[in-house]
């Protein structure tokens, strides 16, 4: 793999040309393919989109510039306005209640489902990308899909995955990284015996602490609540996940309890941990850096074990796009949306974000980033090993509580550190979880 | 003179105009209406509102409906909370008690005449200066788990083998919290009290050394009854701001680890704001309203008392 970052710009750049050139000299307007309904934006419509703060700068340069052709095409002007993540839950949801901001937001996790009757049934243009491009991952779908509406449309997941030192896990006696549970903890005592020890986020890390105590529980059977919104985490399950993680976490360089989501970035870039999990963004830091090109050349990425349960599941990050009924231009709302999530754009947007975004359409999963650089390769799993927030239950205000008052995380952190037995820290995350899903 | 003008027939009237606008109590209200105004939009409708939101099940985006003490019976169930109703006041009276010791001290020391007094003087509040926020960041860096100046320097003089667990472990991150907050209110205590001290007038000192007064003496029987009114709103200030406080914790550990650090404050945003649960939140605020009245009653009722304040005995 000898493709530089420079060849990737230019690859999305003709792209793009190319994507561009198809709708010029195609005489049809681009939207009426397929299945999909075809909207005639209003006279004068002007729209306001907000988004959350990009993390990479292509990210946001072929955002933009997507919305450019948009405007250019059909002369409707877009307002791309971006808040920093953890404003946007707020933002939306004030929006949503007193009925005016922006026609557009791009939101996380379950937060279509805190104010749905808020937002506009997007079922016909959902259903139209999914019947030409595959289908939708369900996991993304189910953070978009209300019954059978669609209440959002699925954008993107921003994957989490390991990152690890090749050369440490050597010193430690692994020329592979485990895939397996059990492995991946031998191997974290070998690497805390002989090489750099391992460091996941235990802190209330928005980000990072929730993915790994999510990953713990699921992977070994446990979840927050059955498919009737029932709290069940206090299960024989959990108690194995939770003694699991206490033996994994005496391997862990000592702190993570502290860590919120930047402390992993940081101690691994210094080179103190040889394991941890974030998204592709830590490894962008090491090579951005001309300091650290030998690092970069030494890491190397993958997903997070696969644990009793025999498959590959984890939280991520997802992030849907949202019209507001309350929008004076539905129709050019949903035209920039049926445009922007479309192909041609989703390519050159999926391949500007270097990876950090997944598509959530399997028809789009095949992008040259993906391949560009072998870090990315396990980055393109995210979309199909995503499992929602408070897996098996229905998305509500409950499941999202739970997740931001940081039940789970709390119980795989007193558990891990053994501030309480796993049996005592289950029980009492069934407790706090029941607070939210009270009937 | 007026008066004189006007028909008989128009007087009672005019009387009566002229004795409302002439009127004291009338007067007194038309000219405290623009305070009350401000006062009400600015200080009664948000606490009224919060108060209100509290006994409702609102969430974010969505409106509540009345649910009377449903969110009080729920936290009074709710073990986080407990813990954090016992973080915030051993945070707010260890803080507080440790400022008063050490800003007193302060005080007294820039009192007695030093070269560069002004200059010192000025440094000392820098903690206060600093936003909080700014101020927090360093600290989040000092009490790093990797890589905390403090630990890499006891560890260079060979004092420790690993770096200290600062924010890790609860009782650690407790004390860490606390010394932090004790580091940013020293200088508001210090530099009150430090002007406090500067209104007792020298002479008494005088009279009492020369009645053969100790040093000890004159502190605690001239220096401490002159200051203790002032010393009662400054505590007041302390602790409220100290109960209060949110942006140290949310920066150095959101309430971790294990919600050991956790304040009611911190639990109260945590709920209403990325949880959604705007009434539980609002309610974990309200929850805060009687231990903040009961402060300002014990420095109101305990603190100035007359006579203890001109040095007679408390009974």
């Amino acid at each position: 793999m000898t493709l530089s970052r420079r060849d990737l710009l230019l690859g999305s750049a003709s792209l793009a040309a190319g994507a561009a050139g198809a709708q010029l000299l195609g005489s049809v307007p681009a939207f009426a393919q397929g299945a999909s309904p075809t909207f005639k934006p209003e006279q004068g419509a002007s729209l306001r989109v907000l988004r959350w703060t990009p993390f990479v700068k292509g990210d946001e340069d072929t955002w933009l510039a997507n919305t450019k052709k948009f405007s250019d095409e059909t002369g409707v002007q877009v307002r791309v306005d971006k808040e920093s993540w953890e404003d946007i839950r707020p933002k939306a949801a004030v929006a949503a209640n007193v009925g005016s901001g922006p026609d557009i937001m791009l939101v996380w996790f379950d937060d279509p489902f805190q104010y749905p009757d808020k937002l506009m049934d997007v079922t016909d243009i959902a259903t139209g990308f999914a019947s030409k491009y595959g289908g939708y991952y369900p996991g993304l779908e189910g953070y978009a899909k209300q019954g059978d509406k669609f209440i959002a449309l699925p954008l993107a997941t921003i994957g989490n995955g390991i990152l690890y030192r090749d050369s440490m896990i050597k010193q430690a006696g692994f020329s592979k990284f485990p895939e397996k549970t059990d492995e991946f903890l031998e191997m974290c005592k070998a690497l805390k015996a002989k090489s750099k020890p391992a460091g996941f986020a235990l802190g209330k890390a928005v980000g990072d602490g929730n993915n790994f105590a999510h990953w713990i529980v699921w992977s070994h059977g446990g979840r927050m609540v059955d498919e009737s919104g029932k709290v069940v985490i206090n299960s024989p399950e959990t108690i194995k996940a939770l003694q699991y993680v206490r033996e994994l976490y005496q391997t862990f360089i000592p702190g993570t309890e502290s860590w919120l989501d930047i402390n992993n970035n940081r101690v691994f870039l210094s080179g103190d941990v040889s394991v941890t999990a974030n998204g592709v963004s830590l490894y962008y830091s090491a090579k951005n850096d001309p300091k650290m090109a030998e690092m970069a050349q030494d890491i190397r990425s993958t997903t997070l074990p696969i644990g009793p349960i025999g498959q590959s599941v984890e939280l991520h990050q997802t992030t849907s796009a949202v019209i507001f009924k309350y929008s004076k231009f539905p129709n050019a709302a949903r035209a920039y949306l049926q445009y922007m999530l479309d192909k041609p754009q989703m390519d050159a947007w999926i391949t500007g974000s270097s990876a950090y975004c997944c598509p959530p359409l399997k028809g789009m999963i095949d992008n040259p980033v993906w391949t560009a650089d072998p870090v990315h390769e396990p980055y393109k799993r995210a979309s199909s090993t995503l499992r929602p927030n408070g897996y098996a239950g229905p998305l509500s205000y409950a499941s999202a509580a739970t997740m931001a008052d940081y039940v789970m995380v709390d119980m795989v952190a007193e558990a891990a550190t053994g501030q309480r037995t796993p049996e005592e820290a289950a029980k009492r995350a069934e407790q706090r979880a029941n607070r939210y899903y009270r009937v | 003179m007026t008066e004189a003008a006007l028909s008989p027939s128009d007087v009672p009237a005019a009387r009566t105009r002229a004795s409302i606008t002439q009127s004291k109590g009338f007067l007194g209200l038309m000219f405290m209406l623009p305070a009350a105004i401000f006062l009400l939009v600015f200080l009664t409708y948000p606490l009224g509102l919060g108060v209100w939101l509290g006994f409702t099940d609102t969430r974010i985006g969505r409106d509540g409906v009345f649910v009377g003490l449903e969110n009080y019976q729920s936290l009074w169930d709710d073990s986080i909370f407990w813990l954090s109703v016992f973080n915030t006041l051993l945070y707010t009276v260890v803080a507080s008690l440790l400022k008063f010791a050490l800003g007193l001290w302060l005080a007294l020391l820039l009192n007695e005449h030093l070269p560069f007094k002004a200059f010192i003087r000025a440094i000392v509040l820098l903690p206060w200066v600093v936003p909080t926020v700014l101020s927090a960041i360093a600290f989040w860096w000092i009490y790093d788990t990797q890589f905390s100046i403090i630990s890499w320097a006891l560890m260079n003089m060979g004092v420790i083998d690993s770096p200290i667990n600062f924010l890790g472990s609860p009782n650690n991150a407790r004390a860490t919290v606390i010394f932090t907050n004790v580091w940013r209110g020293i200088p508001f205590v210090a530099i009150t009290l430090l002007a406090g001290l500067q209104t007792i007038s020298p002479s008494l000192h005088e009279a009492a050394t020369l009645d053969g007064a100790t040093s000890w003496q004159r502190f605690r029987f001239i220096t401490l009854p002159m200051l203790s009114p002032l010393i009662a709103v400054v505590m007041t200030f302390s602790v409220l701001f100290t109960f209060t406080d949110f942006q140290l914790i949310y920066v150095l550990t959101r309430g971790g680890p294990l919600n050991a650090t956790h304040l009611m404050a911190t639990l109260s945003f945590q709920r209403a704001i990325p949880g959604g649960q705007l009434g539980e939140g609002a309610a974990i605020a309200v929850a805060m309203v009687p231990f903040l009245l009961s402060a300002i009653l014990f420095s109101y009722f305990g603190l100035q008392r007359r006579r203890w304040q001109q040095g007679g005995s408390d009974a």
